[in-house]
């Protein structure tokens, strides 16, 4: 029989090790927000009457290592660095930068790349599986340092382009300067 | 044997520092086979040294094709201005004695930020201005003070278009015949307008989106014909050029860049000079596959035509992906320059420029038909500034190669073999899967991308704009995906030897070399003009417009505009008799990416790898959309 404090130990253990593998955990069947992002998904800051929280969909993707560097081989593979170059753009616009023309949500970046965008991104509607869309997005989003940094890829095998996502600082998510005053009471 | 003599001067300003190069030469017998010139061996430096008196050009002389001369009536139809392609103008108001005093007459904003590498046509009185996407066409009234607007036409282009432009949503400009003003849109359409009211009379869409395909090109009216080709080197589209009739807009023929020769036009009549373009169906044989399919050779750039001869002059783009690995063979006709009977489309005779590109040297450059004293005879040629960096002068009836001289510091090739014509690609320069290859002179914009020279008959002169940038590139595996881009190559753009990124060089045709150049610290994206009033037109990409004496390259006047010049400079007699100036002032385009599209210069791949080049363009250019008229007080 173990004693309590030794079960306590055990299962403490194991939370850490949990919690500590997560980032290198390579998952096969990963179950993707639920959402098709076409319900939750807010393009606007201007919100009319009282001020409504839209609840932030998670990417379970942004917390999984192995998830990003795949999204990082699809964001080759599937061509969007063709357009992007590696973040900093070229026929579409950069996406290490600062500026989001439809936002930096991961719910905002995954229906970018499902519905496509009016000047020339195009709509992968049907193309790309959905859970590879939400590691997709998880790499765009490291491109600006919006990832944590135990997450985001730390070596690019190729010649070096730009600085590595994991040396990124972020410069001004979505929602970042928003002024205290400016919530609603 | 030749010689030279340097002589080192700082421009006026003190702002580019002049390299001026005087050839004492005979002309080199036979074979020139090129001699890439050595790194390093130009340096800038800045005292000030008087320029010498430019050789007196008595001796034999190149001179523009009568045929192919346009009328000198003081307008600008199209913008090369004449079918020689020679953008030359016999008006001489303005010369190098009161340059000096060159003053803006008009502006007018094209309300468009995007990089305006367009040509202002000058027709009765009016003056037409396209700008990039979305293509507005302005038409103003020379005849009133301040050019108040006649009409604009908005084409109204798909915006997804700008997904599939590989380098900025650019136009080359609009030409006018019979009554009216033929553009073409970033979408793939080729619309003629009426010039006098603006009215649409035919829209015709000759390519696809979803293929990859855009319209950036000038198109060139030749007869009953519209000429037009599509772009798209960097999508995988399949290259052509299309003739519309001039009258309705319906396709009369279309020459593919690669297929079966039923395809690309080839028949009987089609007589290459070299045995490497000759053979059955080459457009097939020389590629893996289907790979042709897919495989580029558009034509996004300038078209010459002979009356004498009746034969059409252009050159297909690159082939498709970058990553040569993915396409052994020669892969034509890509990178080939064709004549062609402008009423069928039959190639007459064809010549592939770089075969199996490994670097992106499109051959779109302009063909620039002049009659050349060669060897105790009047050889009919055509001049052509390559992207490879060669400068190729080239008998127009028959393809047979005179010379290909460097213009520019070369390194990945060796050389051009006139007994056979093959280019000789320098093996330590070949881009190999997984290796980074380092220091490839020309970078992939070349020695010079698609900004026109000038031809003065006054000098005997070819004025070329140009780059001088080197690279490293990655080759990756490049996936077909449609209406995607197609390239596999990690690219990182640098200055070449000496620091500068820009020339503009005097050549002369007769001797196959420079007679001066002219250093500008960033690429010389813009055209050239050259006129009866020895002076030569151009712009920098932060925003100078310049005047140079066209015999012996110092800058006699210059004047800041609002943004970087890439556009084409034209002159033209206004209504009043003046002789005016005019130039698009707005920075973009391939070079200008990094300030039009507001990119990322930490990531030195952004632009296909030429914002690592122009990093600090944000700082000297902001974005522009104006057009500048100049005249003297
Ligand atoms: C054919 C070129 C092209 C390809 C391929 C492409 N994009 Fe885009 N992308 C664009 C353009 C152009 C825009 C700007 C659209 C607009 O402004 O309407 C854009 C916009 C975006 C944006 C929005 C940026 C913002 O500021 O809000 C994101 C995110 C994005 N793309 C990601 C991707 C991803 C991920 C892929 C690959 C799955 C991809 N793109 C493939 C051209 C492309």
């Amino acid at each position: 029989m173990m004693g309590r404090k030794l079960r306590g130990a055990v299962a403490l253990a194991a939370a850490l090790a949990a919690l500590g593998c997560q980032r290198e955990t390579r998952r096969f069947r990963e179950s993707p927000p639920a959402a098709t992002s076409e319900t939750a998904v807010s393009m606007s800051e201007l919100v009319p009457g009282p001020k409504t929280r839209d609840l932030p969909i998670r990417n379970p993707y942004e917390r999984n290592a192995y998830a990003v560097s795949e999204g990082e081989r699809l964001f080759n593979a599937y061509n969007c660095s063709g357009c992007h170059s590696h973040g900093g753009g070229g026929i579409g616009p950069a996406l290490m930068d600062d500026q989001w023309i439809y936002g930096s949500d991961p719910e905002n970046i995954f229906s970018t790349i499902v519905e496509g965008r009016p000047n020339g991104m195009p709509t992968f509607r049907g193309k790309i599986p959905n859970y590879q869309v939400w590691q997709i997005v998880a790499y765009v989003r490291s491109l600006s340092g919006l990832l944590p940094k135990d997450i985001a890829p730390a070596r690019d095998d190729h010649m070096v382009a730009g600085p590595e996502p994991q040396r990124t600082e972020p410069l001004r998510p979505k929602h970042a300067f928003t002024p205290a005053a400016a919530e609603h009471p | 044997m030749s010689q030279s003599v340097r002589f080192w001067w700082s421009g006026r300003a003190g702002v580019a520092a002049l390299l001026v190069t005087v050839g004492i030469c005979g002309c080199s017998k036979g074979g020139a086979r090129a001699e890439p010139r050595r790194a390093g061996a130009d340096t800038v430096r800045t005292d000030t040294v008087t320029p010498p008196a430019a050789p007196a050009p008595g001796g034999p002389r190149a001179t523009i094709p009568a045929d192919a001369a346009a009328p000198e009536d003081g307008q600008w139809t199209r913008p090369a201005r004449d079918y020689a392609s020679t953008r030359y103008s016999g008006l001489d108001q303005i010369n190098t004695g009161n340059v000096a005093q060159l003053r803006v007459a008009a502006t007018f904003s094209t309300g468009v930020l995007r990089g305006q590498e367009a040509a202002p046509i000058v027709v009765n009185n009016t003056m037409y201005v396209i700008t990039p996407f979305p293509n507005f066409v302005y038409a103003l009234d020379l005849t009133q003070p301040g050019l108040p607007v006649k009409w604009t036409y908005k084409p109204k282009p798909m915006a997804a278009a700008q997904g599939v432009a590989c380098c900025d949503v650019v136009n080359r400009g609009v030409v006018y015949a019979d009554g009216k003003i033929i553009l073409n849109t970033l979408d793939n359409h080729t619309i003629a307008v009426d010039a006098e009211t603006g009215r649409e009379v035919w829209r015709t869409r000759v390519g696809d989106i979803n293929l990859g395909e855009s319209l950036t090109m000038a198109p060139l009216v030749v007869k009953d014909k519209v000429l037009v080709g599509n772009s798209g080197g960097e999508f995988g589209v399949r290259g052509w050029l299309t003739a519309l009739d001039l009258s309705t807009g319906k396709l009369a023929w279309r020459a593919y860049g690669t297929g079966p020769d039923k395809d690309v036009l080839i028949g009987p009549r089609f007589h290459p000079f070299y045995a490497k373009d000759r053979g059955t169906d080459l457009g097939v044989a020389t590629w893996p596959g289907d790979m042709w399919k897919i495989g580029g050779g558009g034509a996004w750039g300038w078209i010459s035509y002979d009356p004498a001869l009746d034969l059409v002059y252009y050159g297909t783009s690159n082939p498709g992906p970058w990553n040569p690995a993915q396409r052994p063979g020669d892969n034509k006709w890509t990178i080939t320059l064709f004549a062609r009977d402008p009423d069928t489309g039959e190639a007459v005779w064809a010549y592939q420029i770089t075969p199996h590109d490994l670097h992106d040297y499109d051959g779109i450059n302009e063909s620039v038909l002049l009659d050349v004293p060669w060897h105790g005879q009047v050889r009919h040629v055509l001049l052509r500034p390559e992207r490879n960096g060669y400068l190729y002068m080239i008998d127009r009836a028959t393809g047979e190669v005179l010379y290909a001289n460097p213009f520019g510091y070369i390194n990945s090739t060796t050389g051009v073999d006139l007994r056979t014509g093959r280019l000789q690609y320098a093996a330590d320069k070949e881009p190999e899967l997984g290796k980074v290859v380092r220091d490839i002179c020309p970078a992939a914009p070349g020695v010079k991308d698609w900004q026109p020279s000038s031809f003065s008959p006054r000098t005997g002169y070819l004025y070329i704009p140009h780059q001088n940038l080197c690279m490293d590139v990655e080759s990756v595996e490049a996936s077909y995906v449609a209406g995607t881009p197609f390239v596999g190559m990690n690219v990182k753009m640098k200055a070449g030897p000496g620091g500068h990124r820009g020339e503009l060089t005097a050549w002369d045709p007769v001797g196959g070399k420079p007679v001066w150049i002219v250093k500008e610290d960033l690429p010389v994206w813009s055209g050239t003009v050259a006129t009866a009033g020895d002076l030569v037109f151009y712009g920098t990409m932060d925003g100078w417009f310049k005047a140079l004496d066209a015999r012996t390259g110092r800058e006699l006047w210059k004047f800041k505009t609002g943004s970087g010049i890439i556009g084409q400079p034209v002159t033209y007699r206004g209504p009043d008799g003046k002789q005016y100036v005019a130039v698009l002032s707005g920075v973009g385009g391939w070079s200008g990416g990094i300030v039009a599209g507001d990119l990322d210069a930490r990531d030195s791949s952004a632009a296909l790898g030429f914002v690592n080049a122009m990093k600090d363009l944000p700082a000297r250019s902001t974005k522009g959309g104006t057009l500048y008229v100049f005249a003297l007080p």
